[in-house]
């Protein structure tokens, strides 16, 4: 018994054991989103972060612990948001086809996107901290992150808030393209990927090759776009 | 892997201390991210090693959301004392801004190619999404 409270006392201090858990349950997440064939709603970060919640109130570890090992993983969020310059230069020439509806679309959508989520909270009364929290939810997590640090937000409630807009924005843009009638892959693809990011991105390329690619293309310029603007539209709340 | 590894982060890297030196309000890893975009436009082709390995990050994107999300145990009791607030929130705004952008995109797309149509024909009733 000895040796096991001295084996927790060793695990509890090191970054091992949280770093450990953290792909483990990713890979099982992961895993079993494929079994699901990528639906939608099987969504991998989801099911990832419910078994680590699971698994930090059993055995009643706080964040601060379990971040000292996850760190290294939430670390690798800078190269990754470096990493998207890629596919932002793969699709170079796609983007000089078609720079006048980009150009509109991304300053409409971004700036849509800022103002309808603070401004709907806003209308909640919601405190200043929670608005600025909001401002980039529709950006891929690092940048949100940073931005959200940036405006005066919390930036891990941004993290939770960018998450919950990439599965809803990836559950209900079909139907809502449908709705309005609009067929272009190239539309319906630069739409979801500026109003959900990455899981809009992947939900995209899941129905059409050229939707994907302008799906990550909105992603990229998104996250620009709402770099530049959130601080002047936030400003205003 | 390591020398594009290297390139990523030093990227960063030179994204964070022009952020700071000028005080921009971008987040260093977005200047990071032109800087790469740039320099790869300029050499005109994106090397193997760095596609192969900004490929494999990019794969497992979601992997690094995961210590973020888990951050929601510190919110709970933002969450819950404005549960509604950022609920309605998140689904006013994701379809609304949904909307607007593919909206703009097909309108502009319309009036670059007159005549051309761009897939907004009200009858079209195939599809595949």
């Amino acid at each position: 018994m000895a040796n096991v409270e001295k084996l927790w006392v060793y695990l509890a201090e090191t970054p091992l054991l949280w770093l450990a858990i953290t792909l483990t349950a990713y890979t099982f997440a992961d895993w079993i989103s494929s079994l699901a064939k990528r639906h939608p709603l099987v969504n991998p970060i989801v099911i990832a972060t419910g078994l680590i919640i699971a698994a930090l109130s059993v055995s009643h570890t706080d964040y601060k612990t379990y971040f000292g090992g996850a760190q290294f993983v939430h670390f690798m969020l800078g190269p990754a948001t470096v990493a998207l310059a890629i596919p932002l230069v793969d699709n170079l020439s796609q983007i000089r086809r078609s720079v006048i509806p980009i150009s509109l679309a991304l300053v409409a959508g971004s700036a849509t996107a800022i103002l309808s989520a603070v401004g709907t909270a806003w209308l909640f009364g919601a405190p200043h901290n929670l608005l600025m929290s909001l401002a980039p939810k529709s950006v891929t997590t690092p940048i949100a992150m940073g931005l959200s640090e940036t405006l005066g937000g919390i930036p891990s409630l941004t993290a939770v808030l960018v998450v919950a807009t990439g599965i809803f924005g990836a559950i209900t843009v079909t139907p809502l393209m449908n709705l309005m009638r609009i067929n272009d892959p190239a539309a319906r693809g630069f739409a979801v990927g500026l109003t959900s990011h990455g899981m809009g991105t992947a939900r995209a390329f899941q129905v059409n090759a050229l939707a994907g690619t302008f799906a990550g293309l909105a992603m990229g310029l998104n996250g620009l776009m709402t770099a530049l603007l959130a601080p002047l539209l936030a400003g205003l709340f | 892997m390591i020398p594009a590894l290297t390139l990523l982060l030093l990227c960063q890297l030179a994204g964070e201390v022009i952020a700071r030196l000028l005080s921009l309000p971008l987040p260093g890893p977005v200047i990071g991210l032109v800087l790469l975009a740039v320099g790869l436009t300029i050499r005109g082709k994106v090397p193997d090693n760095v596609r192969a390995v900004a490929t494999g990050i990019l794969r497992n994107l979601a992997l690094m959301f995961v210590p973020a999300s888990v951050g929601i145990i510190t919110q709970t009791h933002v969450l819950a004392a404005n549960g509604l607030a950022l609920t309605v929130s998140l689904i006013v705004s994701t379809i609304v801004t949904m909307a607007v952008t593919a909206f703009v995109f097909r309108w502009a797309t319309m009036r670059a190619n007159p005549g051309h149509d761009a897939g907004g024909d009200p009858r079209g009733e195939k599809e595949a999404g």
